[in-house]
């Protein structure tokens, strides 16, 4: 039945390559499965990483029957405000390279500015140099690359460890993908002072906020793999947590959420613990149970109550 | 004068595949890799200079071949050659140690003969440079 959505036969002289034997070969399906399932929300990121994928694939069957083509630049900026995943596609995407052969190691050095740029004069090419031998080979990932270059001091010397690093992402491509992650805002203006680092990405990737419903789910996700559960009223609390924290400050996604999760179960084994104080034994029920009270005496609840006391 | 020093010394010089293949073995093996250099590769001269630090951290082969074609490119007429470094407890030495540069033009070398007390003869090597012209 499925001839007929088959291609016309090719002449045998035309070389053809099996591009699903390839993608069986790599398993970097599986890798791509995985980045669905375990990571909730950010639709366009994963179709970035998908057609990233697919296009490497391509490149490589095409190197396969002997197309001549340039090295495609793979470094990529990842925007998104803090808790969004950058960190953790990251990660996946040094896997997904790896198995498409095009970092020979599944390895994420991340650094920060302090990593890169030295103290003194002189200091700096060698500690940017050390940074980016230790990287090569896989992934060297630059988180709030946008404090590298100072403005408002125009001896600082991160332009220097911009120079180091823009030589390095072109000469070594080969060796070094380097992936840059920062604010979305920052990094523009990063990228207007240093146009050269910008043409020199190919991949931008823009991380979004989560809605409250994918903030839950991951709330959901997160305990499960702490081996903590919701009840029904539980889950409602922590719907009606997530809805409050998201509009106070210094909210940060599946960041705070994590901390919220913490914080939870410190008080659940306080609980606990009181309860056993006076003799009662906790069964396994109880053990894995965040429960609702557990939630409520969260900050939050009682900060929101103070607020619309002063509005 | 061909200098034999070293692993593969026998060989002829290791490409630049080849060195990435050796420094890999090392890498897998857990020793941490150094490049140095000399202008005198007297057999009995263990004090070659290093350049820069040995590489503790580095995971990858390109790390080390960055590091030998800077070094290559420092010192063009200099012997260069590759240290991999074994800290494991009863090793704590130098594991394998190979060329990767030598000088367009080798040196010789000049065995000189001393007299000892009682007539007694000791013998020693000289590393003699081109410029340096000794009687043919």
């Amino acid at each position: 039945m499925n001839t007929a959505s088959n291609p016309p036969a090719v002449a045998p002289s035309t070389p053809s390559v099996d591009l699903q034997a390839m993608l069986a070969e790599t398993h970097v399906s599986d890798v791509i499965e995985q980045l669905d399932n375990d990571l909730i929300g950010l639709a366009p990121v994963k179709q970035r990483v998908r057609e990233i994928a697919a296009f490497l694939l391509v490149a490589k069957a095409r190197a396969q029957v002997g197309i001549e083509s340039e090295q495609p630049s793979m470094h990529m900026c990842f925007t998104g405000n803090p808790g969004t995943g950058k960190t953790t596609v990251a990660v996946r995407m040094a896997d997904i390279l790896q198995r498409l052969g095009w970092v020979r190691r599944n390895t994420v050095v991340t650094v920060t500015r302090d990593d890169l740029v030295g103290q003194y004069i002189g200091h700096t090419a060698p500690k940017t140099r050390e940074v980016l031998k230790r990287a090569m080979g896989g992934v060297l990932f630059i988180d709030e690359a946008y404090y590298l270059y100072r403005p408002e001091n125009e001896r600082d010397y991160g332009q220097e460890s911009i120079e180091i690093l823009l030589q390095a992402m072109e000469a070594n491509r080969n060796d070094l993908v380097v992936i840059l992650a920062g604010y979305k805002d920052r990094m523009e203006t990063f990228f207007r002072a240093n146009a050269g680092i910008h043409s020199r990405i190919a991949h931008h990737i823009e991380f979004s906020d989560f809605s409250a419903e994918e903030l839950l789910q991951i709330a959901e996700l997160m305990a499960e793999r702490m081996h903590y559960r919701f009840d029904a009223e539980s889950l409602e609390t922590m719907r009606n947590y997530i809805e409050r924290r998201i509009h106070q400050p210094n909210f940060a996604n599946a960041r705070s959420i994590r901390n919220a999760l913490d914080r939870a179960r410190l008080r659940q084994a306080n609980r606990l613990f009181a309860r056993a104080m006076k003799g009662a034994r906790a069964s396994v029920e109880e053990l894995t149970l965040i429960a609702s009270e557990d939630l409520l005496s969260s900050r939050v609840f009682q900060m929101k109550e103070a607020d619309s006391g002063s509005g | 004068m061909r200098i034999t020093q070293g692993t593969f010394s026998f060989l002829p010089d290791l490409t630049d595949a080849q060195i990435r293949a050796q420094v890999d073995y090392a890498l897998r093996q857990g020793w941490a890799p150094s490049v140095e250099f000399t202008d005198d590769p007297h057999p009995r001269n263990t004090y070659w200079e290093m350049w820069g630090l040995p590489m503790f951290e580095v995971q990858d082969a390109a790390a080390v071949l960055y590091e030998i074609n800077a070094c290559r490119k420092a010192y063009p007429d200099r012997y260069i050659r590759v240290n991999a470094f074994d800290a494991t407890r009863g090793f704590e030495s130098v594991r394998l140690s190979f060329l990767v540069n030598r000088p367009p033009r080798e040196p010789r070398f000049e065995l000189i003969r001393t007299e000892g007390p009682g007539r007694s003869v000791r013998y020693s090597l000289r590393t003699v440079r081109e410029n340096e012209g000794a009687p043919e």
